[in-house]
């Protein structure tokens, strides 16, 4: 039977609206999935897209990234910064060739814990389905030409 | 008592770092003046065994341009590293890649396949080049392709960077300058792994066009503004410049032409990644909210991979795209030739 | 079978080994020119704007950035069917003649300079740059460097840069000329024109009256019968930036002239396993092999195939000098390899005069720069001469512009197949009973040198009184001899 495989999700959330879900739903005992780490940020405007791909190239399967909802952002206007930076990024990783559903945007309040709880099990599953992205792996190959060409090889 | 020796070696390069050099004109002099020239194909007659033939380090500077493409350009990479004192990344392909870089958005036998069936390319047979093969006298051998394209640094040791595509002759000079003051003992070496003839800031510095707020309602592609105002920012005017992730350096040659700047001199100091650099500068000026708003004026950007990544994606966080990770070498033949 | 190999071979742009094969008489029996590299740009320019093309295909070769700028912006100027203003052309153009000056003089003086300035088989410490000032006197050193400073200096101006310019884009181009800047590019192709008369005469001086170098030129071991191509305009006349692709047969006569959307019907490009670079020959005569004559399809592109294809040089010095050399080799067409380097020379005097011309057309300043595209981009065909050959760019694009599809014939590809064949006829005629030296095998490389124009090395201004000291090395890099000034 072959293990189910367990991806790894780094979470980037802002300090005051999704960090304080979090943490709430986790005093309430609210469970969500263990797939995600979470880094806390003070803003999601903090976010920058390096930090993105730096997860993706470094092994991680997906990347959440959660902030206050539109209008509510502590700094006033940075979440909008972290919407268009997102947007854009997906962009550039699709043509990368990687899946832009692998970084996901959610917005919620400090009272959202549910909310958050379900968003991170249900992002868990989409990447889940998504299966391993495993960067870190393809990058370790030395790069040389792996086999040798058998005459009976046809081009592929 | 002789003079230390100096090497320029192209791999899989264009030849422009070389025009470049040449391009100082009189004080290719004092390169001569300070210098034996031990190995440079384009201009000398010395071949690779005369630098196999030198004793380890015997060369005290040699210039790489060039990116890691094939197997031949490796092998020189560790026999110029094994007979140099100083090596130094010189140019855009050798310290991130450059343009050619691109061809790790796709996996190497497509190359093959489109290079040798192209419209114009007669080739029913389906011959691809093969590393060696058997003509009637013998056997002729042609490098193999590395599986995508790599830097100088990410095969071997490099002890300096010179970024640019090329780097401006002015700032050739000035590195010249200062290696000449080095051997005399006037100066001291920067820091090993050092930037060297290039600024320490963006583009954006050295351009002389006025800046103001940037609230971009619409990107648009050169062709569509053309000629644009000769004060104003570039990206303000809408047109996506490199600018601000770029390093400086060139004077910004091209905004003062009127075309924006495509990031030939790599990223900024302290930027990770270039693409994710740009990403931010450019989400940042965008003026709008709402998400199909934000798309709409994103679609300006019809390929986002190109415009962020044209010289530095083989150097990039990601280095290529997932496509080209493929496990696969150069595409066999259907029938060997000849 | 003994195998000699040079690698790799040198003074020339790019990279390249030479693989000889000896029989047991120790004569050659067969010779490979084999090109090392291969980048991919006709998959790795699929998805770019159309607009990037003349920026990205800059990098195919930084000895002739021009080239493929100009090529490039044709093609997308076909791509969206848009005709730039008339000064948008003059400037482009412009900037390609500073070029064509700059380029030829570059491989004249440091390339091809020192086989026949120091000697075919002069040791191979003096074969270079070096060697020539040494023989023939530190002024001409300086000259070089200035014409290369004027020419490059000119396409800074109008392109931006001096290597890989960014200036031309579909529908024109984006920089006004001033009146300051026009003024100052005018004084320097007029001191162009000069150095191109001087050009002219110091290989008159030093090449033709010298016997040795004219039977080399005229012998047989550099000639090869093949068609020759080039671009010509409406009066046939040498055209480096626009025209029709002129053909004429081994006889001189006409055998095809296209525009750039017809190459396909003329054109075919040919596969070997032992090289990453294709063979184009003509199709409506068809690959017959490494073979010279009417009934092979290899085809020279060429300074000298050129001025084979047309029927005169469109300015009045240059015309002269092309009668002469006409007169002096025997009628058209010439067949003589070396003969390249002649034409060349006068291809740089054409260039210098049209730079002249442009300069002081009245509208060469005017505002009236760009044309904006309106059209549906879709496919678009843009010929130029590069000054290695016939230079040919061909986009398909999606409606949005981004390429779909490339196809690119590069200038020095035209000429694969007679490289290949010049190499081996030079091994074969000079290399007999395994009798091999330094210096043969460098006449061997002379065989190509003729069809490349690369770069210039070490090139030195040496105005006056400046010190001078010049350390030659034998092949085992210890010192021969220190000359000091």
């Amino acid at each position: 039977m072959s293990e189910q495989f367990e991806p790894v999700i780094i979470g980037f959330t802002c300090n005051w609206c999704s960090y304080r879900a979090a943490d709430l739903a986790g005093t309430a005992r609210m469970k969500y999935a263990p797939n995600v780490r979470l880094i806390r940020l003070m803003c999601s405007g903090r976010l920058d897209p390096t930090f993105i791909m730096k997860a993706l190239a470094g092994g991680a399967d997906g990347v959440l990234i959660t902030g206050c909802h539109p209008g509510e952002c502590h700094y006033i206007e940075q979440n909008y910064k972290a919407l268009r930076r997102y947007l854009l990024l997906r962009r550039v990783l699709k043509g990368m060739g990687i899946a832009p559903e692998r970084v996901k945007l959610v917005w919620a309040s400090a009272a959202e814990g549910t909310k958050l709880t379900n968003e991170i099990n249900t992002f868990v599953e989409e990447v889940r389905a998504l299966g391993p992205l495993g960067w870190n792996k393809k990058l370790a190959g030395n790069g040389h030409v792996v086999e040798e060409l058998a005459a009976e090889e046809v081009a592929a | 008592m002789s003079k230390p020796k100096f090497a320029m070696y192209w791999s899989g390069s264009c030849g422009g770092c070389e025009i470049a050099v040449i391009n100082i004109h009189e004080k290719i002099l004092d390169v001569d003046a300070n210098f034996d020239i031990a190995f440079w194909p384009v201009a000398m007659d010395a071949k690779v065994k005369d630098v196999e033939a030198l004793e380890d380090g015997a060369i005290l500077l040699t210039l790489w341009n060039g990116s890691i493409r094939n197997e031949e350009n490796e092998h020189m990479a560790h026999l110029l590293r094994k007979k140099s004192k100083i090596l130094v990344a010189f140019g855009s392909c050798a310290t991130e890649g450059c343009i050619p870089g691109l061809a790790n958005l796709a996996p190497l036998h497509e190359i093959f396949d489109v290079a040798f069936h192209t419209i114009s390319t007669d080739n029913p047979q389906g011959i691809h080049p093969q590393p060696v093969t058997k003509v009637p006298e013998g056997e002729i051998s042609i490098p193999v392709m590395k599986d995508r394209v790599y830097t100088l640094a990410q095969v071997v040791d490099v002890d300096y960077y010179m970024p640019g595509c090329p780097p401006e002759s002015h700032q050739i000079a000035a590195v010249i300058d200062l290696v000449i003051q080095v051997l005399q003992g006037k100066a001291e070496l920067p820091p090993k792994g050092s930037v060297i003839g290039a600024g320490g800031s963006t583009v954006c510095e050295e351009c002389p066009r006025k800046r103001g707020v940037k609230t971009i309602k619409a990107f648009h592609r050169i062709q569509e503004v053309a000629p644009v105002d000769p004060d104003i920012c570039l990206l303000e005017q809408g047109v996506p410049c490199n600018g601000p992730a770029t390093r400086s350096g060139c004077d910004a040659r091209c905004p003062n032409v009127g075309a924006q700047c495509i990031g030939c001199y790599g990223p900024a100091e302290g930027v990770i990644d270039y693409g994710a650099r740009l990403v931010t500068a450019f989400a940042s000026v965008i003026d709008a909210t709402e998400p199909e708003e934000i798309e709409r004026i994103l679609d300006g950007i019809p390929d986002p991979t190109g415009q962020f990544y044209r010289f530095n994606l083989a150097d990039s966080l990601f280095r290529a795209s997932a496509s080209s990770f493929k496990k696969n070498g150069q595409s066999p033949a259907k029938a060997s030739g000849a | 079978m003994e195998r000699i190999t040079i690698d790799p071979i040198t003074r020339l742009e790019g990279h390249g080994k030479i693989d000889i094969f000896l029989d047991g008489n120790g004569d050659v029996a067969n010779s490979y020119f084999q090109i090392p590299e291969l980048r991919g740009f006709e998959r790795f320019c699929v998805g770019r704007p159309v607009e990037e093309m003349p920026l990205l295909t800059n990098r195919i070769c930084g000895v002739c950035p021009e080239a493929h700028h100009m090529a490039g912006v044709k093609a997308a100027d076909a791509v969206y069917n848009v005709d730039p203003p008339r000064t948008a052309k003059m400037l482009r153009e412009l900037l390609y003649m500073a070029f064509y000056a700059t380029d030829h003089t570059t491989h004249f003086y440091a390339l091809a300079g020192p086989d026949f300035i120091v000697g075919p088989d002069a040791p191979v410490a003096e074969r270079n740059i070096l060697g020539v000032i040494h023989k023939v006197g530190l002024e001409i050193g300086g000259k070089v460097i200035q014409m290369r400073k004027f020419g490059h200096r000119t396409v800074e101006m109008i392109g931006g840069r001096k290597v890989h310019p960014a200036s031309a884009i579909p529908g024109g181009v984006t920089k006004i000329l001033s009146e300051e800047e026009r003024k100052e590019i005018e004084e320097m192709g007029r001191w162009a024109i000069d150095f191109a008369l001087f050009s002219l005469q110091a290989f008159n001086d030093i090449v033709l009256s010298n016997k040795t170098y004219l039977d080399l030129i005229v012998g047989d071991v550099y000639t090869h019968k093949t068609y020759y191509m080039g671009l010509v305009d409406e009066n046939n006349k040498v055209n480096f930036y626009d025209g029709k692709v002129r053909v004429v047969d081994p006889d001189g006569k006409e055998f095809c002239k296209y525009a750039p959307h017809e190459y396909m019907n003329h054109i075919a490009e040919h596969v070997e396993p032992w090289t990453y670079l294709k063979f184009p020959y003509l199709k409506n005569v068809g690959w017959k092999g490494f073979v010279d004559g009417k009934d092979s399809g290899v085809y020279m592109a060429t300074p000298l195939s050129r001025l084979n294809a047309a029927d005169g040089m469109a300015t009045p010095l240059a015309q002269e000098q092309y009668e002469k050399m006409y007169a002096t080799l025997g009628g058209k067409p010439v067949h003589q390899r070396l003969a390249i380097h002649w034409a060349r020379l006068i291809e740089l005097l054409y260039a210098a005069e049209h730079w002249v011309e442009l300069a002081t057309d009245p509208e060469i300043t005017s505002p009236n720069v760009h044309k904006k595209p309106t059209g549906i981009p879709t496919e678009g065909v843009g010929i130029v001469e590069a000054p290695r050959g016939t230079l040919t760019h061909h986009y398909w694009t999606d409606e949005k512009g981004l390429l779909t599809k490339v196809n690119l014939i590069v200038g020095t590809t035209n000429n694969y197949a007679p490289i290949q064949m010049s190499t081996k006829k030079a091994a074969q005629s000079l290399i007999k009973g395994g009798k091999v030296s330094e210096g043969l095998l460098n006449m061997v490389e002379m065989a190509f040198r003729a069809y490349d124009p690369c770069f210039g090395c070490a090139t030195h201004a040496l105005p006056g009184q400046m010190p001078l000291e010049i350390t030659i090395h034998n092949s085992d890099g210890e010192v021969k001899e220190v000359l000091k000034r």
